[in-house]
């Protein structure tokens, strides 16, 4: 070591190595600093044997601890959810307006119905219930099958053209692939369907072929979406005289769902979760913004109140 | 592996005057993986003694008495003038309470502490290494204690090589304990800034306390005691990162301690009524590094080791006038003057010059805007969140609804009855059962808290596509008191 060299302004040895004349400084570290060094070796050593740490063909080395961050996890959700079950035993038979009067209940439905449908409802119905082209929209205040708390929960519990024998149950004719009427029939009846939605005011319609449709309409259409369109909730049959579309509001998709009479299925879900889930899932829809009061079908306008919720969070 | 000795070891001849000091750290004695070198710093007197003596008694005093100052708050509010409220997410400063979002506060305290340890670094060099900085705080408390225990530095020499006696042994285990005892009322008391000293205080003893207040206190206990027992000046050496910046911050008219070498070479031993002729004031006594904690001597020239705590002036000053020669060989001085009087000019100082101007003038604005922020601060506000999904939704009569959460922050100790209120979009009104006659909706607002408000606005489709501006205005029904945020309203095509 001796014979390194010396840089002769600091005194300092150097590494030996140069850089167009600059040459580096070996400057020495302190001595406390290599032992806390080998005090992290010794540290790494000691973690090994406690901790799970070595990859092995067939699992790993487990360590002394026995330490699982999988079954730690398995057990903190065991305790969330027996922390939750009184709450949800509760929820369970809470009616819409026990939920209404009680802050922290309305809380807890708001929260678990939220996370609960982004786990199983949001694949279809998008998030915050924004629906999909044949998936309901679930925020706006246009029902099938009924909007109140009551009736969102029974859809829920049966489903829709599901495996429940209750199950909610429609199915609108095919009328132009099963040749029910023809092209000339189909295009007429698309003219009237737009002339007595609100559509009528984007879409050009020609008025000798609705006045055709017309005909067509209260022959074949009028037994289920009434005569003026306004749709039957207890068969499941759509409201035609606002512009909200199922399968899509151009006058192309329009015609093509009178062609194919296309309908969705929906999942029962009354045997996959308990009553406490069931009910904070129809209350979470309903809060979404469209949910009718129970009891007493308001007309669609009228929008149920969204609930304020003071938050103790700070 | 070898040594080179660039400094002459002392001469004997300096009579009672010179002292057997080594400066351990000079560049000399350098090996790769240092051992640390005890260094024993002899107790100075003087001027600057003084004002460190006065600088860690002060110091001290407001880190351990502030938790324990109380400020009148109102009932179930906090009455420490001090607190940092990390579970209530609120800071108390004595009339000042900061709201998380509010944090800018705090980052222009933190701009004005780096512009003035700027500043004070262009007039006074390391002024806040010798004087202020915790680490040379406590380090300067516990070698007190280390003198007070095991004498000045001969004792202190003499007794780390006297073989292990009963004595020994008594002397150094009393100044560890009364170390650490010190160790853990510095973590103690860091503790108290983050709950109510006093409850907190009788919690520690009654073991009640939370895990996390005895995990700080022994955090803090443990780095106090290593880092002013046993590190000191390897911590300023080796792990602080402000001696490098150090370099970028002084100018040649920055003032610093400095060895006046053009009055203090050529050195050497001087004896009583030698002539002063031909030779300079520098009798090499080393008392300069007797007294240094860094254990680094001055006159090597200015070197990061040195944290400008003028101890060596103290000990030069001394030995000037006993010499019967004019104190200041050491002072505090700048490389201009050291240049102005090899060239016989006249010493100068320059404290007003564009760098110091402008650190000044930058810490006047950040001052400025602070008072003018905290002064103006509003006591209400509100955050309009804006539901992604869906962006908008059609009703059934055509016209369209988008979705908000508005969040009231009620920054009172009052609960707050708050009128909400869209506006600048033509024929937007909230939608909810109860509004008032001017369609505002009404919702109390909770002391000292933020009140979540769910509501949909709902527009006519003549609005149009894309997006609109809306404006949320909320309303103190008593006080007036008002705030507004803006916000988009969407709206597109039927599918």
């Amino acid at each position: 070591m001796a014979d390194r060299e010396r840089d002769h302004v600091s005194g300092t040895e150097t590494t030996g190595h140069e850089w167009d004349g600059l040459r580096e400084l070996d400057t020495p570290l302190p001595r406390w600093w290599l032992y806390i060094f080998y005090a992290t070796i010794v540290a790494a050593i000691i973690y090994w044997v406690l901790m799970p740490a070595w990859p092995l063909a067939n699992g790993y080395t487990r360590g002394l601890l026995g330490w699982s961050d999988r079954a730690n996890v398995a057990a903190d959700v065991q305790t969330l959810r027996a922390a939750r079950a009184p709450l949800f035993e509760r929820l369970g038979a809470a009616s819409a307006s026990d939920i209404a009067n009680d802050p922290e209940l309305q809380q807890f439905a708001r929260a678990a119905g939220e996370s609960v449908f982004g786990d199983y409802c949001a694949t279809c119905h998008g998030a915050g219930g924004a629906g999909a082209p044949g998936f309901p929209v679930l925020a706006d205040d246009v029902w099938i099958w009924g909007g109140s708390m009551a009736d969102i929960e029974h859809t829920l519990q049966v489903g829709i053209r599901a495996d429940h024998p209750d199950t909610r149950m429609s199915m609108m004719p095919a009328f132009g692939r099963d040749g029910l009427l023809n092209a000339q029939q189909i295009s007429d009846v698309t003219d009237y369907v737009i002339s007595i939605s609100a559509a009528r005011t984007r879409l050009q319609t020609n008025a000798a072929a609705a006045a055709r449709g017309a005909a067509v309409y209260q022959e074949q259409c009028a037994v289920c979406h009434g005569a003026a369109g306004a749709g039957d909730r207890t068969l499941g049959a759509p409201s035609l005289n606002d512009d909200v579309w199922l399968y899509g509001g151009s006058r192309d998709e329009i015609r093509r769902q009178i062609e194919l009479g296309r309908g969705g299925v929906m999942p029962a879900w009354a045997e996959r979760f308990d009553p406490g889930t069931l009910r904070a899932l129809a209350y979470y829809v309903h809060d979404l913004g469209g949910g009718e009061p129970d009891a007493l079908p308001a007309p669609a306008s009228e929008v149920a109140p969204s609930q304020t919720t003071a938050s103790p969070l700070r | 592996m070898s040594k080179v000795t660039l400094i002459p070891k002392p001469s004997a001849q300096n009579g009672e005057i010179a002292i057997e000091a080594e400066a351990v750290n000079s560049k000399a004695y350098r090996a790769l993986y240092k051992k640390r070198e005890q260094i024993y710093p002899k107790l100075a007197h003087g001027t600057y003694r003084n004002l460190k003596w006065t600088a860690m008694i002060v110091l001290l005093a407001i880190y351990y008495v502030t938790p324990w100052l109380r400020w009148d708050r109102g009932i179930g509010r906090p009455d420490q003038a001090v607190l940092i409220d990390f579970e209530g997410r609120r800071f108390y400063f004595f009339f000042i309470e900061i709201w998380p979002q509010e944090v800018y506060y705090i980052t222009g305290l933190l701009i004005l502490g780096v512009f003035g340890i700027f500043l004070s670094s262009a007039l006074f060099g390391r002024v806040w290494c010798g004087y202020a900085c915790p680490q040379t705080v406590w380090t300067d408390l516990y070698i007190h204690v280390e003198r007070l225990i095991e004498g000045d530095r001969n004792a202190r020499m003499r007794l780390d090589k006297a073989p292990m006696s009963l004595a020994k042994a008594a002397k150094k285990t009393s100044k560890h304990i009364v170390w650490i005892l010190i160790a853990a009322a510095t973590g103690g008391a860091w503790v108290f800034y983050f709950a109510d000293a006093p409850t907190l205080f009788r919690e520690l003893f009654t073991g009640t306390a939370s895990a996390s207040a005895y995990l700080f206190v022994a955090l803090l206990t443990f780095t106090t005691y290593a880092l002013a027992g046993t590190m000191r000046e390897q911590v300023c050496t080796y792990m602080c990162p402000w001696p490098r910046i150090q370099a970028a911050m002084i100018d040649k008219d920055a003032l610093s301690v400095t060895y006046r070498a053009d009055r203090g070479e050529p050195r050497g031993a001087h004896k009583k009524n030698e002539s002063w002729d031909g030779r300079g004031d520098c009798i090499d006594c080393r008392q300069c590094v007797a007294v240094c904690p860094q254990g680094i001597d001055i006159r090597d020239g200015d070197q990061l080791e040195c944290i400008n705590c003028a101890l060596c002036i103290d000990a030069c000053d001394e030995v000037m006038d006993k010499v019967g020669r004019p104190r200041g060989l050491i002072a505090y001085d700048s490389y201009a003057n050291q240049t102005r009087r090899q060239q016989g000019k006249a010493t100068r100082y320059k404290l007003i010059r564009p760098r110091t101007v402008i650190y000044g003038v930058l810490m006047s604005i950040v001052g400025v805007i602070m008072i003018y922020g905290l002064a103006t601060r509003q006591t209400l506000d509100l955050n309009v969140i804006r539901d992604r999904s869906p962006p908008f939704v059609r009703l059934a009569d055509g016209s369209i609804r988008n979705d908000y959460t508005v969040k009231i922050m009620n920054m009172t100790d009052r609960p707050r009855r708050i009128a909400i209120a869209v506006s600048g979009l033509a024929g937007a009104h909230v939608q909810a059962p109860l509004l008032n006659s001017d369609g505002e909706l009404i919702v109390s607002a909770q002391a000292d808290s933020v009140t979540s408000v769910r509501l949909h606005v709902v527009a006519p489709d003549s609005v149009g596509e894309g997006s609109n501006a809306l404006t949320f205005t909320i309303r103190d029904l008593d006080d007036g008191d008002a705030a507004r945020s803006p916000s988009a309203f969407l709206a597109g095509a039927p599918r």
